[in-house]
């Protein structure tokens, strides 16, 4: 016996609509039975990882802070999945744009540079993401190299490069040893929205890109250029649609938003740079970007609820005594249910049996 | 010639109430289709009439719906294509299943049971050829070899199992004339030693030249068994198409004008391993007229138009000049801009996406048109022009603006080609103008070619259809192993002439392909 899809002659739209959710619960489902298996209370686990969040101010704002990269990441990457493109490495994109422009508030820490400091550390954030994105576009264009392992791999290069220049040529002299750099001067700073809050202005920047991207993407011939792209590489070059231009712009452009994420987190919320600067939201996003269908909107929306899982998983490692891998992994099942929920809405199973003939 | 075999009690192979059903199309609808011993039956029908199914059904590829399939008069179960062989069926499909760089004797051993290896095959081999003149060398590797030859080994690996039904999927799509001729020598002879033949095609032609029995489908059922000789081939048109099928007029004044496309000593690597080379290609259209490029499948005719359209440019600028100007080194989007238009061999993924609206599709080849403003897609205009395409050109569509792939194939291609028409290009090129196509679309495609040429413009139409060139060109030339022939008015072409064009000259003298 043998699984075969075949494709629904038509697609019911409240299938498709439904089943994000559908995947959700499903999703859930399976680590409650991870956690009953580790011998704690799914339903214990679930108060603590969905509901307490939900009723707490202080984790709703937290929400919106964690919610923040993932959403200005996942955007980015869309613009690459809508074309076919498989840009793994965000979160090294991330580390780099973090990582230069971490370097000019380091370079006037402590001078009395003005208010252009924190405008060019965003800049160089961008340029540092997009130029790090370039390299695995470079190399599939060139050379024809698989873009999914380049830039998953030059992932594990940007944090040795981070790890390398905090523990080495960065790191505070008064730090005690502490592998970290110095805390970014005021100038340096990216600042709240409201005055004691947490949420930063990187959140405006999301909502921008956005607005920008549903754009773009719905109404110029740059959108329809990545849909073609993604649908039908054939009909892309017949309109006249370099695949080359395609791959290194939108590498650019998701490297250059994952960047922006990477020196807002770092400007915004650590004030400094250490060895770990993202929780792996490089990598989440991109659970993020498919939960959210590749829509901005949808995007966004998904961004809120997955960052609920980090917030979740901190406060189950407390409380619970839950490993804080169990969030990962359940980001991970997160992305299989939503990959396999419209999987299933497009698709039938049939269980064909082989021989036997009716 | 044909079987004398009487039929003793049963056919070899009966379908009776054969239906399929994919969702809420009905692709089978109770087929009854009998076979004697010896018969050379045709099923006859258009592209999408059912035929591939029912024999996908037959050869244990699909399950049937309904219905029930008698071989030799006892009810049998065809659960895949091994248990179909195992009974004696087999089967040469359209496209083949073949590994280039293997040889022949290894590519037949492959599919063989493992009773058989590379020696037996290799002496079976040499007996089949002889006694069926199907002149294969066992040691060439198949990428080497023409269409014709990589068919005869389909054909010898199917009757080294000693098969007592044998199918062939439209076997003369990829064949010159002389091949086909070749091929139905070979039918002849083994129908008459009583082994059965199920010929698929749309050919009419070469179905009365053959079969004395057909089997028409249209939309899933059988209108009419016939025998194919007692009827004129307008009438089983009728029957294929439903309706009478007018001719393409072209005997407007036709006073061909100024050149629109020069190409001069054209010549391109291949693209692939496999690709064909471009050999020192020379060709003008002018306008007012038809150009016809026939040729055998592989031949060179991809790369052509991906040199022409400036999908794949050439390192010289003045080996293509597009309306007085020298394009060979543009891209696709600038030779459009010099009023030149495209439609490319394949419908579904080439000319459109499938997935995409026709309004979206339209953005394909318009995109520097008036879709767009600086950047922005003119969402309305956009609906606006696929609708004037669809209402000029007749494409039947199940909605308003439906995706590329809910249409047929006619009427994408009809899309396809509409969208190209209404700019009214200077010079369009078109590449297997109505490939799987019916017969009515096909008409409409190709009275809309000549129209547009005697309109003014410059057609060049490629085509491996040798009546649709014969119907619609002004001037042809052949294209064979990537060379182009000279162009000739299309008057002092013969079949014949054609035919050895198609073979190469040289090689039709030197008698490799002699038939």
């Amino acid at each position: 016996m043998r699984f075969e899809l075949t494709p629904r002659t038509h697609v019911s739209p409240v299938m498709r609509a439904l089943a994000p959710v559908a995947a959700f619960i499903t999703a859930f489902l399976i680590a409650g039975f991870v956690i009953w298996l580790m011998g704690r209370s799914p339903v214990a686990a679930f108060d603590v990882y969905v509901l307490q969040p939900l009723s707490d101010p202080w984790a709703l704002q937290e929400l919106l802070v964690k919610a923040t990269p993932l959403a200005l990441i996942a955007i980015g990457l869309s613009y690459c999945f809508r074309a076919n493109l498989w840009n793994i490495g965000a979160e090294g994109q991330y580390v780099i744009g973090a990582v230069l422009g971490g370097w000019l508030a380091l370079k006037t820490h402590g001078t009395e540079a003005g208010a252009w400091v924190l405008p060019l550390m965003l800049l160089l954030g961008v340029i540092g993401g997009a130029l790090y994105g370039l390299i695995p576009a470079f190399l599939k264009t060139r050379f024809g190299v698989n873009e999914i392992l380049t830039s998953l791999m030059l992932v594990y290069v940007a944090q040795l490069i981070l790890d390398y220049l905090v523990r080495g040529p960065w790191r505070d002299p008064k730090g005690f040893n502490f592998p970290q750099s110095v805390t970014f001067d005021p100038s340096a700073t990216l600042h709240p929205i409201l005055e004691g809050g947490r949420v930063h202005y990187g959140a405006v920047f999301a909502a921008i890109a956005v607005l920008v991207t549903a754009v773009v993407l719905g109404r110029t011939l740059f959108g329809y250029r990545l849909k073609l792209t993604g649908d039908a590489p054939r009909a892309a070059r017949f309109a006249g649609f370099s695949s080359k231009a395609t791959t290194m712009a939108v590498f650019a452009i998701s490297g250059g938003l994952a960047g922006l994420a990477g020196i807002s987190e770092v400007s915004g919320q650590i004030g400094q740079l250490q060895p770990s600067i993202s929780p792996g939201y490089g990598f989440t996003a991109i659970t993020v970007a498919f939960l959210g269908r590749l829509n901005p909107v949808g995007i966004l929306l998904a961004a809120l609820v997955v960052a609920l899982t980090f917030i979740g998983g901190e406060s189950a490692q407390i409380l619970l005594k839950l490993p804080l891998d169990l969030t990962q992994a359940f980001q991970g099942i997160l992305l299989m249910c939503v990959l396999a929920a419209d999987a299933m809405v497009s698709y039938r199973i049939r269980f064909a049996t082989r021989g036997g003939g009716k | 010639m044909k079987a004398d075999v009487p039929p003793s009690g049963a056919p070899l192979v009966e379908l009776k109430g054969i239906s399929k059903r994919y969702g809420d199309l009905l692709a089978n609808d109770g087929i009854d289709l009998s076979i004697e011993p010896g018969e050379i039956h045709a099923l006859l029908g258009e592209n999408g009439a059912g035929k591939s199914t029912l024999v996908k059904i037959l050869y244990g590829v699909i399950e049937p719906s309904a219905g029930e399939i008698r071989w030799e008069g006892r009810p049998v179960s065809i659960g895949s294509p091994v248990e179909a062989r195992a009974l004696g069926l087999g089967m040469v499909f359209q496209h083949f299943s073949l590994f280039d760089e293997l040889s022949v004797a290894e590519n037949i051993a492959v599919a063989l049971s493992d009773e058989w290896n590379l020696s037996t095959v290799r002496s079976k081999l040499g007996e089949i050829s002889s006694t069926y003149g199907l002149a294969l060398n066992a040691d060439r590797a198949v990428w080497t070899l023409s269409a014709g030859e990589r068919q005869r080994i389909e054909i010898v690996r199917c009757l080294l199992q000693n098969p007592r039904l044998l199918i062939l999927d439209e076997p003369t799509s990829v064949l010159t004339p002389q091949e086909s001729e070749h091929l139905f020598t070979t039918l002849d002879r083994l129908s008459a030693e009583g082994c059965s033949i199920l010929y698929i095609s749309h050919k009419l032609e070469e179905v009365r030249r053959l079969c004395r029995r057909a089997t028409i489908l249209r939309a899933g059922r059988v209108v009419a068994t016939i025998d194919p000789r007692a009827k004129s081939a307008r009438e089983i048109a009728a029957l294929m198409v439903g309706n009478e099928v007018g001719e393409v007029r072209t005997d407007a004044p036709h006073h061909p004008e100024g050149e629109i496309l020069r190409v001069a000593n054209l010549s391109m690597p291949p693209a692939g391993l496999h690709g064909q080379a471009l050999r020192d290609i020379n060709l003008v259209a002018r306008a007012g007229e038809v150009v016809g490029i026939a040729g055998v499948a592989g031949n060179g005719q991809s790369e052509l138009f991906a040199a022409l359209s400036g999908e794949r440019p050439a390192d010289r600028a003045d080996a293509v000049v597009i309306a007085g100007k020298a394009s060979g080194i543009m891209g696709i989007d600038a030779r459009r801009r010099l009023g030149a238009a495209f439609v490319p061999e394949e419908r579904l993924g080439h000319a459109a996406a499938p997935s995409h609206r026709l309004s979206e599709n339209t953005l394909i080849s318009h995109a520097a048109a008036e879709v767009s403003r600086s950047g922005f897609i003119l969402v309305n205009a956009a609906k606006r022009l696929a609708r004037s395409i669809v209402q000029s050109f007749d494409v039947r569509t199940p909605e308003g603006d439906p995706q590329a792939r809910k249409l047929s194939g006619g009427n994408l291609q009809k899309f396809v080609i509409g969208r190209e028409i209404i700019r009214k290009p200077k010079l369009i090129i078109v590449d297997q103008p109505t490939w799987g196509v019916d017969a009515g679309a096909a008409r409409l495609i190709r009275q809309a070619l000549v129209d547009l040429a005697r309109a003014g413009s410059a057609v060049v139409v490629v085509s491996q259809d040798l009546d649709e060139l014969f119907e619609v060109a002004d001037r042809m030339a052949v294209i064979h192993h990537g060379s182009l022939s000279p162009l000739r008015p299309i008057g002092e072409w013969t079949r014949e002439a054609v035919g050895l064009e198609m073979l190469g000259v040289a090689q039709a003298h030197g008698g490799a392909h002699a038939v």
